[in-house]
């Protein structure tokens, strides 16, 4: 596989992780109480952690000598291959945590998979990655339990999380064409494979928590291909403001 | 098993790597958290490998300013490399690193089956590091790390971490 192309698809996997980390980072003092607040946060970290050690091996690749800061936080917001799930607002708890959820599983699924990538270095991310990401769905699956199966009003406000995101979901089992370059190569997944055991997972938990599964006549996409929803440009500009006002500043 | 693997560790450089210790956790030597997978002299400079405990380890750029700090005394430099592969498990860590740990007030991580019906709050496995009770509930799976999770002791009130199994 040709380096640019293998950059391009570890970028992709990355972004995932970058955007839904910020997307928690924002919460950090916010949560609804200090210890899903403090747990959140965590999680953020664990996503942080795992994407520097992908956009490393990125920047690695990368012909234009970049590090890991560039490739975080010099993109514009085309070049981003993040799916249209995790820029989603935080909206409130139950927001928060059906996108945590609707991620999660699907996270999970992926890494038992890039486990056995032919290249060894997304293998050993994934093979640190995937204990840390048990932990995450199991923290937001039991949240989808407690609050579906909780009173009147956090049953209607996860309801209205997981109704609201769905139409997210099949995003995620889009293949664009680096990564169909990357599966002929032995590197990258079959999403498509993916699909049918993550509805399954998802569904099962939605039905133990007493919430319907949405039927969604649609579905909406972009991400993945550089087209976001209005929310990206605003969180971009955040997570950007640093290194564009000082540029090249570091630790 | 990977897992089980040994690290290699030279004889003579034990004694300074003992003099570093988690930041987090500071009754914990690096040697006793399992993180150094290598530490071998070669042409007058010390080569440690370090594997972090979890990606996001902050810990871990500290740990490695420590190591070169440490050997710097020595008049010795070092050059840290991190690697993910095999990835670091709770096994690694030493028995006597896991009763200093109870010592200093974080319950050491059960093994994976207890620590799974432990943290699902199935059974009621992790026992107080203040009064010795098992009698202990599950507050939050995350604690004030990544790596611990928040109990508190239904008999002496006492709130405090387990540190979770990493397999």
């Amino acid at each position: 596989m040709e380096k640019e192309h293998l950059y391009q698809y570890i970028v992709g996997i990355a972004d995932n992780n970058l955007v839904l980390g910020q997307r928690l980072g924002e919460l950090c003092g916010h949560g609804p109480s200090l210890e899903t607040d403090i747990a959140l946060t965590n999680i953020a970290l664990d996503l942080f952690g795992q994407t520097r050690s992908y956009y490393q091996y990125a920047a690695q690749l990368s012909a234009q000598h970049q590090t890991e800061d560039d490739v975080a936080f010099l993109r514009k917001e085309r070049e981003y291959r993040n799916v249209l799930l995790v820029e989603q607002p935080n909206t409130h708890f139950g927001h928060v945590i059906a996108r945590q959820f609707l991620f999660d599983v699907f996270h999970y699924l992926f890494l038992e998979q890039l486990l056995h990538s032919k290249d060894d270095t997304l293998a050993a991310i994934a093979a640190k990655a995937i204990k840390e990401v048990s932990y995450h769905k199991r923290f937001s699956s039991d949240w989808v339990k407690r609050l579906g199966d909780g009173t009147e009003e956090s049953h209607q406000k996860m309801q209205e999380g997981i109704s609201n995101l769905w139409r997210y979901t099949n995003e995620l089992f889009e293949m664009t064409a680096y990564e169909n370059e990357a599966v002929k190569a032995g590197i990258g997944i079959a999403l498509s494979e993916l699909k049918q055991n993550y509805y399954k997972e998802v569904n099962h938990i939605l039905e133990e928590a007493t919430l319907s599964v949405p039927e969604s006549p649609y579905f909406q996409k972009g991400g993945k291909e550089g087209i976001h929803t209005e929310h990206m440009g605003y969180l971009l500009a955040d997570l950007q403001y640093m290194q564009r006002t000082y540029p090249n500043m570091n630790w | 098993m990977t897992a089980s693997l040994e690290p290699n560790i030279q004889p003579d450089l034990i004694e300074t790597l003992n003099t570093v210790s988690d930041p987090e956790i500071p009754v914990l030597t690096v040697l006793d958290l399992g993180v150094i997978r290598e530490a071998v002299e070669q042409e007058g400079k010390v080569l440690i490998k370090l594997t972090p405990t979890y990606s996001g380890c902050p810990a871990m750029d500290v740990i490695s300013d420590d190591l070169k700090a440490a050997f710097a005394k020595k008049g010795k430099s070092v050059e840290v490399s991190l690697v993910l592969s095999p990835a670091w498990t709770t096994d690694w860590m030493s028995e006597e690193g896991m009763q200093k740990m109870e010592a200093y007030g974080i319950a050491p991580p059960l093994e994976a089956t207890a620590d799974k019906d432990a943290l699902l709050g199935n059974s009621k496995l992790v026992k107080c590091t203040q009064c010795g009770s098992t009698n202990t509930r599950l507050v939050s799976q995350f604690g004030s790390t990544a790596c611990k999770a928040l109990f508190q002791c239904e008999d002496c009130g006492e709130p405090f971490d387990y540190f979770k199994c990493l397999k």
